[in-house]
């Protein structure tokens, strides 16, 4: 299990690597350059150019790639070019509310899955079964900014039960939560569906069925236990799709989180923050990866570690 | 195969999905004789004097857009571009995905190794920002935002096809094959390919699902398909912020690429469960 | 170009109650303002985006500034200036009890410090290029000498600039943001963190800054101008969609919506009849216009881009955005000095232009693209332009792209066409120069510069410097009218095709009162924090 953990961890420092290399040469292969955004329209070509020699830009990129690696390894993200303020900074500034966005996302797809996967699993084979199969089918298909600006238009808009967008309470953070939580409690549903139908099936529910317990009792707390396993591996690998959801759906709603943070730097080339966000997410995203391998043997006792 | 096909048509879902399916590609292949204007042509009457869009009307079925272009006609054109792209950029990924997968499970060793760190690599990448930093290098068109999505679509598909093709490769008859000595390129194609058919079709679909989706994401977001070209993302893309006031303009389209993606997503389902009924989950 | 965030992406903001009493002098109280965007920095030398170009405005003070509500300039930190005959030497008296925050006098080795610290390549500063007139710049501003030698500190309440050449915008400069002073010794001790806790002179000071959320401004109580500013406390509260300000505004939590009225919710808004007197309509420093690069054909041919000039339909664009604008048929908006009233431009004439284009050798059109940026509503602007085009025959094919690809693209000299919405141009300041030399002069006609026609007439650049050399106050109207002859020149030359002047919608609170000019104050924007005041 040690081992396993400390070569998974090893793994990871080398996907992080892979993953700013990537992002350092994606950032230079946009054909713009960042110098003339900081450097603004009364610049002239000398101005341009010391400009460039102040940021090291003028260096060749594998120099420029390991000086940045040699400053992160000191925990150094860089300086945004544009908002002239330590990139760690800015995504400390932004990170919560991105997580908070994850949290919420997270508490409905598990409300919605888990009712409707239980629901399902309970009704097999009737009209309501099928019913919910096909509802979590329309919300694993709904893009989020439709379902962003459709939650948005009915219940802001039209019935002003929450805030037209922003940031702030508890009230402002249902809509866009919701938003991200459904496409994933369809998902979760159906996956929810199948694993209770088997455990369901299994002897220790029998005998449990047997000894008198009543069926809520026998499914919400017997089977529960065992059926729930797939979905908390589902949830580490969902990081990932929140890191991306939280791109529109932050647009949608204007939630400031990290999301906007790397659309807009991104619009201006500003690469020390396109490089930290996108490190930070592949940092939630290997770690989600982790938490899911670590639960897979408890879910499958085939694999073993 | 017959007993799939069978399992396949009794799921009176999956066949929905066809149908819808089937009706919007004869929308996209049908627009020039169904749409009633030309779906580029700005009318002058197709705004108010103050410069609005108009709601359905008589004229106009599905209203107007803020250029004051018939939304109907331009959905039916929008069609295309989800399909074409729903098509190739899913057919691309898959494509790539399999050719990575198969190799990389038959050959193992560094070339195995080596394709598989790169996958668990574009695993970590967000998606999303990914497709957009291509977007930016390339400026889109429509061939380019459907091989934005396959270079960022492909990686789930590697993993199965992985998989499948290391458990494959150890069975007797590929071993048996290999000891008679064919070439290994010809032993994949031939023995081990077939057997990955069934996943494969069944990611081909469900994957046209997530690329509808990723493809009117990214029009959304302002980087897709190049305007005027119609795409349904597109639309609400140009529509978005008036939402509120023409909800028609986001509702019509946002419920195309509903339909489209639950369609695909549908017959995929209903073909992993004909094909292979011990796969579930995503 | 960062300042350069649309009117149509924001309007902008305040208004009065009708005509309700005036405040009395005394009265304080506080307003709340919204952004959605962050505030990035506040450093004089630096900032120069659409939210913190006013904030900076109202945390410090420079040598001149403007008459609230006008484009008039007059004396600030400066009592009084002089002005060599042949107009190059410019000498400015300090007004004495000036304090920076600290609670340090002002003086003339502030002024330099500062100038020079932004000309610096260290400081990175976009404004550098505003200070190209005076002495030594190169030096400096190619890192070979941090003292700028044409800044004499004379005595510790006068400064003297000695120019390379007559520059009659120079007090428009001396009035811009880049210019503002700042005390050194502040700027040594907090480094590179002195554009987030800034120190300055200006009417308010910072109070509290949480990242993401909130900007404070409180009553800076030593301003040296008497019963200023009106307002003890403004809030700026970030990260507030415009859609929802304008909510909170209607529901009494909001005085002034930043980004303005959101384009979608404007008709609804000004049609409105609760709405009347919180909306302030004025003009802005802004035109929007298509770019034809006349260095590579078929632009290299004057009839193509008069052809141009007269396909596109003005009116149906500015309905597009809602009326929100009015048609342009020159570079210079209305409200700028050296606008020609009686010009009539080319008029929309598509079978005209068609003759045009056939007489220049294609009767059948051609094909080329058309660069737009990829925020709303350029790329609709685009697509309208787009068919007029195509109506005569040009098929224009749309490269909608990031703004910064689309400068880099005009920068290079590889667009032939480009919609300059979201990027181009806004004055820096009130004068017509400002129209000229970055974006239609030989010297932006350069690699990564901003003149993106490519248009370079030596006999105009010529003119103008004429023009700018007419430094004495007393010939305002002959320079005036020089650069008048400038733009319609150019319009004969027809690089541009000038498409509208967008126009200013302020909406406030009914309790946020002040002349109806400090709304649509040409420089403040969205309105001059200092002179507003609020209903108690």
């Amino acid at each position: 299990m040690v081992r396993f953990l400390l070569s998974r961890l090893a793994q990871s420092v080398f996907i992080l690597i892979g993953v700013t290399m990537i992002t350092f040469a994606l950032a230079f292969l946009v054909p713009a350059d960042p110098v003339r955004m900081i450097a603004g329209r009364n610049a002239t070509p000398t101005v341009v150019e010391n400009i460039r020699h102040q940021l090291g830009l003028d260096r060749p990129i594998p120099v420029q790639y390991a000086s940045y690696l040699t400053r992160l390894a000191q925990g150094d993200l860089g300086r945004s070019y544009m908002q002239r303020t330590d990139v760690s900074t800015l995504i400390a500034s932004r990170l919560p509310a991105t997580l908070l966005l994850m949290a919420g996302a997270i508490f409905f797809e598990l409300l919605i899955g888990l009712s409707a996967g239980i629901w399902a699993a309970t009704r097999r084979g009737r009209f309501s079964d099928k019913a919910v199969m096909v509802a979590s089918f329309v919300g694993v298909s709904a893009p989020h900014f439709l379902l962003g600006l459709l939650l948005l238009y009915v219940f802001a808009n039209l019935l002003g039960l929450f805030p037209l967008g922003g940031y702030g309470t508890w009230r402002h953070l249902v809509l866009p939560a919701l938003t991200l939580g459904i496409a994933g409690g369809g998902w979760y549903g159906r996956v929810m569906r199948s694993s209770m139908v088997d455990v369901l099936r299994q002897d220790y529910i029998r005998t449990a069925r047997a000894k008198g317990l009543k069926e809520r009792k026998v499914v919400l707390v017997h089977a529960l236990r065992n059926a729930i396993l797939p979905i908390v591996a589902m949830i580490g690998l969902d990081i990932g799709i929140f890191m991306s959801g939280a791109v529109v759906v932050e647009s949608v709603y204007g939630w400031p989180g990290i999301g906007q943070l790397a659309w807009q730097a991104i619009q201006v080339i500003d690469i020390p923050i396109i490089m930290g966000v996108t490190l930070t997410a592949a940092v939630a995203i290997v770690i989600g990866n982790l938490v899911a391998d670590l639960v897979t043997p408890f879910i499958d006792p085939r694999v073993r570690l | 195969m017959s007993d799939a096909s069978r399992k396949f048509l009794r799921n009176r879902l999956a066949l929905a999905g066809t149908l819808v399916i089937l009706l919007i590609v004869a929308g996209g292949l049908g627009a020039p004789w169904l749409a009633p204007f030309d779906p580029h042509e700005q009318f002058f009457d197709g705004l108010t004097l103050e410069g609005a869009p108009l709601p359905p009307n008589e004229k106009f079925w599905m209203g107007t857009d803020l250029l004051g272009r018939d939304l109907f006609s331009r959905l039916l054109y929008g069609a295309r571009t989800s399909l074409i792209i729903g098509v190739v950029a899913n057919g691309a990924a898959v494509a790539i995905g399999t050719i990575l997968g198969l190799v990389a499970g038959y050959v193992r060793g560094w070339v195995g190794a080596a394709i598989m760190r790169f996958t668990d690599l574009m695993m970590a990448f967000p998606a999303l920002l990914l497709a957009i930093a291509l977007a930016a290098i390339f400026s889109p068109s429509l061939w380019i935002v459907a091989l934005v999505i396959a270079l960022v679509n492909w990686v789930q598909i590697a993993r199965v096809i992985y998989t499948q093709t290391t458990s494959l490769a150890t069975r007797e008859y590929v071993e048996a094959t290999r000891a008679l000595g064919a070439n290994w390129p010809r032993l994949l194609f031939v023995h081990v390919l077939p057997h990955l058919l069934p996943t494969i079709l069944v990611w081909s679909t469900l994957g046209i699902a997530t690329t509808v989706l990723l493809e009117a994401t990214l029009s959304f977001l302002g980087i897709g398909v190049r305007p005027p070209t119609p795409s349904w993302g597109g639309i609400i893309f140009e529509s978005q912020s008036y939402f509120l006031d023409a909800p028609w303009l986001v509702f019509f389209p946002g419920v195309a690429v509903l339909l489209m993606a639950l369609s695909f997503n549908l017959v995929g389902d209903a073909l992993r469960d004909a094909l292979d009924p011990t796969q579930r989950g995503r | 170009m960062r300042r350069i965030r649309s009117m149509l992406l924001a309007a902008s903001a305040a208004a009065l109650l009708a005509a309700a009493s005036p405040a009395p002098a005394s009265a304080a109280g506080s307003m709340v303002v919204t952004y959605k965007d962050d505030v990035s920095t506040l450093d004089p030398a630096i900032g120069y985006d659409w939210q913190n170009w006013s904030m900076i405005k109202s945390l410090f003070d420079g040598l001149m500034d403007y008459k609230p509500g006008t484009t008039e300039l007059t004396p600030d930190l400066a009592e009084s200036y002089e002005i060599s005959p042949d107009g190059t030497q410019y000498t400015f008296k300090l007004r004495q009890g000036a304090k920076f925050h600290n609670g340090r006098e002002l003086t003339a080795e502030d002024v330099k410090y500062s100038i020079e610290r932004v000309v610096n390549p260290k400081t990175q500063s976009p404004g550098a290029g505003f200070f190209g007139s005076i002495k030594g710049w190169e030096e400096v501003s190619g890192g070979q000498s941090e003292t700028l030698s044409g800044i004499t500190v004379v005595d510790p309440r006068t400064v003297r600039f000695d120019l390379s050449r007559p520059d009659a915008t120079f007090l428009h400069v001396m009035a811009i943001n880049f210019s503002f002073p700042v005390p050194k010794e502040e700027v040594d001790r907090l480094g590179a963190d002195f554009g987030k806790s800034p120190v300055g002179n200006g009417a308010f000071k910072l109070a509290e800054w949480t990242l993401g959320q909130r900007v404070v401004f409180e009553r800076n109580p030593d301003y040296w101008k008497q019963g200023l500013p009106k307002l003890d406390r403004i809030e700026f509260q970030i990260g507030q969609e415009p859609t929802v300000a304008l909510l909170r505004l209607q529901r009494g939590e909001v005085d002034i919506l930043g980004d303005g009225i959101p384009p979608a919710r404007f008709l609804e808004v000004k049609n409105d009849p609760a709405n009347e007197g919180l909306i302030v309509e004025g003009g802005q420093l802004h035109t929007g216009y298509v770019t034809m690069n006349v260095k590579t054909p078929p632009f290299d041919n004057v009839k193509v881009r008069q052809a141009v000039n007269m396909a596109i339909n003005k009116d149906r664009i500015v309905k597009i955005i809602n009326n929100r604008a009015v048609p342009a048929n020159q570079p210079l908006p209305p409200s700028m000095p050296g606008y020609d009233k009686n010009y009539k431009g080319y008029a929309y004439d598509p079978e005209g232009a068609k003759k045009l284009l056939a007489e220049a050798g294609h009767p059948n059109g051609f094909e080329t693209e058309l660069y737009a940026n990829n925020t709303d509503p350029n790329p609709r602007i685009a697509q309208a332009i787009q068919q007029d085009l195509a109506a005569i025959g040009i098929k224009a094919n749309l490269k909608t792209l990031a703004q910064s690809a689309v400068i880099q693209a005009g920068g290079e000299g590889s667009a032939p066409m480009i919609w300059s919405g979201g990027m181009a141009w806004i004055a820096d300041f009130p004068d017509p120069s400002n129209f000229y030399g970055p974006i239609l002069g030989c010297g932006g006609a350069v690699q990564g510069g901003w003149n993106w026609a490519w248009y370079c007439n030596e006999e105009l650049d010529k003119m103008a410097a004429e023009a700018d050399a007419l430094t004495d106050p007393a010939k305002k109207a002959e320079r005036e009218e020089a650069w008048r002859k400038i733009f319609i020149r150019i319009m004969e030359d027809a690089p541009w095709a000038p498409v509208f002047n967008e126009q200013r919608f302020t909406m406030h609170a009914p309790r946020v009162q002040g002349d109806e000019a400090l709304f649509v104050d040409p420089v403040h924007i969205p309105v001059h924090y200092d002179d507003v005041s609020v209903a108690q």
